[in-house]
């Protein structure tokens, strides 16, 4: 099987037409989508094309109707749920994955119980079993690089929505991830805050992280991207390099899509 | 600085001083010296009590409310018919279906009057404590429902994206949040546990307000012990008020 040849190594993630269905609404018709490692996709589309279901599928927040989902070549198992479904055959192995992708929400997610040390800190001491000095000091660092240390005592909600989400971004950091899964990180933003996070998560991508971005920032989605991916009803409609989705879109969707917003 | 004093003021601070003046001198309390130490005793009662049922009913709560929101169904339910059956029954009367009815059966039965437990069953207040503790989850059931349904779905679904187990993500996530939401509501339920507990003296048990009905027994003055009983719930419920929202002030999720 191709999917299995030694070229595999590179692909961090694989999508093999992938289906999901919400009762009788059939969100996503069939996507497949590798990423290589060190590739910053972008993922853009109008709401309701099944970008964000698609995200929230590789690891399983969303259970597919069918189709495979690989991480470095290792599927993740499922079975029959029994109502015509498909759900996690084992929940150590996803489990085991998730800590390997993190993800940012659009509305942050951040523990509102915790100061911002004890976010980042949280994944790193209770699930991957770290020392509590050893994940601090990561902790410190990241949020130095996010520009929130002098914040690392303060609760989520005295800070701004910029800067919860980018104390969300240190909170994926620390875990050290294989693939950084970004949910719309900025349209809960308000757009003078919109500019400090794309800052944060365009450094990120200049320093070969692998990353699945699903975004309405079309200018930052050019800028950062190495491939843009155009979804549209549940299907990849146009996907390729950002100068030719940009600059010689081929479908009427994405001809209109793109000029709906400039 | 004196800015506070004004005629109004000074005019009721004397009428109450007056009035703590008159309770004092011209009723009796020559009682009080005889009575002291079980009077004592009796708050020491009423603590441990108020004390061990909400620590108990707290901790049958959270499985209570939990279930309810978690399912499967058939728990889910049957937590919910706990709830109602508490709520909707006099306090008073669980507390004698246990002691009389479930009480009453115990002796009977060869295996439980052999038991290690049975000098214990033999006395009223395990089933005070049982009832009490029994009320204290049904009431504090349904507030953990709520709270642990109100705890936003988007921190649950972060600890589980990072590879949190359901038993992880409810020690560090799920409970944490919940109980500081529930915080200002078990406030009042304790107080109201407290103001519950003098039904115990129904089955015998001697707290404070069994003392303060036998020095009326005693003593055939009536007022004066009840007075004292009333100022004595007053400073304990004061004191838990306090504690609370000593406790709630440094919660910095209070307003989420």
């Amino acid at each position: 099987m191709a999917h299995s040849s030694g070229t595999d190594a590179a692909k961090v993630i694989e999508v093999i037409d992938l289906h999901k269905s919400f009762g009788d609404l059939e969100v996503l018709k069939g996507v497949s989508l590798d990423a290589h490692q060190g590739e910053v996709i972008a993922i853009i589309g109008g709401s309701g094309s099944g970008k964000s279901t698609m995200l929230r599928c590789i690891n399983m927040l969303e259970t597919p109707t069918s189709g495979t989902i690989k991480v470095h070549g290792e599927a993740i198992e499922m079975k029959r749920d029994g109502k015509g479904g498909l759900k996690p055959a084992d929940q150590d192995q996803v489990r085991r994955i998730r800590t390997r992708l993190a993800m940012v929400f659009q509305s942050f997610n951040l523990w509102q119980h915790m100061t911002l040390l004890e976010n980042v800190i949280e994944v790193p001491v209770h699930v991957l079993g770290r020392s509590k000095a050893e994940s601090t000091e990561l902790a410190e660092s990241l949020l130095k690089r996010v520009g929130l240390h002098e914040k690392h005592d303060t609760y989520p909600m005295f800070l701004s929505g910029g800067q919860q989400q980018r104390a969300a971004i240190a909170r994926a950091l620390a875990i050290q991830p294989e693939v950084m899964l970004f949910d719309e990180p900025t349209s809960a933003l308000d757009p003078e805050l919109i500019g400090e996070v794309l800052a944060v998560i365009g450094d990120l991508a200049k320093e070969g992280r692998t990353m699945l971005l699903v975004t309405h920032e079309m200018k930052f989605a050019r800028e950062v991207a190495d491939r843009i991916i155009f979804l549209h009803n549940g299907i990849i409609a146009e996907a390729g390099p950002p100068e030719q989705i940009f600059g010689a879109p081929e479908s009427e969707h994405l001809k209109r899509f793109i000029s709906a917003l400039s | 600085m004196l800015s506070w004093i004004k005629p109004h003021r000074v005019v009721l601070m004397l009428l109450a001083a007056g009035l703590v003046v008159y309770i004092a001198t011209a009723m009796s309390w020559e009682w009080l010296p005889q009575f002291a130490g079980d009077l004592v005793a009796g708050v020491g009662v009423t603590l441990l009590i108020l004390a061990s049922t909400v620590i108990l009913g707290f901790l049958f709560a959270v499985p209570l409310g939990l279930f309810q929101v978690t399912g499967p169904k058939p728990l889910a339910l049957l937590c919910k018919g706990f709830c109602t059956l508490i709520r909707g029954t006099p306090l008073l009367l669980q507390l004698w279906l246990i002691y009389y009815g479930v009480g009453s059966l115990f002796p009977q039965v060869p295996w439980i009057r052999e038991s290690f437990l049975w000098p214990y069953l033999r006395e009223a207040w395990p089933y005070g404590v049982l009832a009490l503790t029994f009320s204290f989850a049904g009431y504090e059931g349904e507030v953990m429902r709520g709270a642990f349904a109100g705890v936003p779905n988007g921190e649950l679904e972060a600890g589980r994206a990072y590879g949190m187990t359901p038993f992880t993500l409810l020690r560090r996530i799920w409970l944490p949040r919940a109980i500081a939401r529930a915080l200002p509501t078990l406030n009042g339920e304790v107080v109201l546990q407290l103001k519950a507990t003098p039904l115990v003296a129904t089955i015998t048990v001697i707290d404070v307000y069994a003392v303060t009905s036998k020095v009326r027994q005693a003593t055939y003055i009536i007022y004066e012990p009840l007075l004292l009983l009333a100022l004595i719930y007053l400073c304990l419920t004061g004191i838990l008020v306090f504690t609370f929202r000593y406790f709630e002030n440094r919660n910095p999720t209070r307003d989420v």
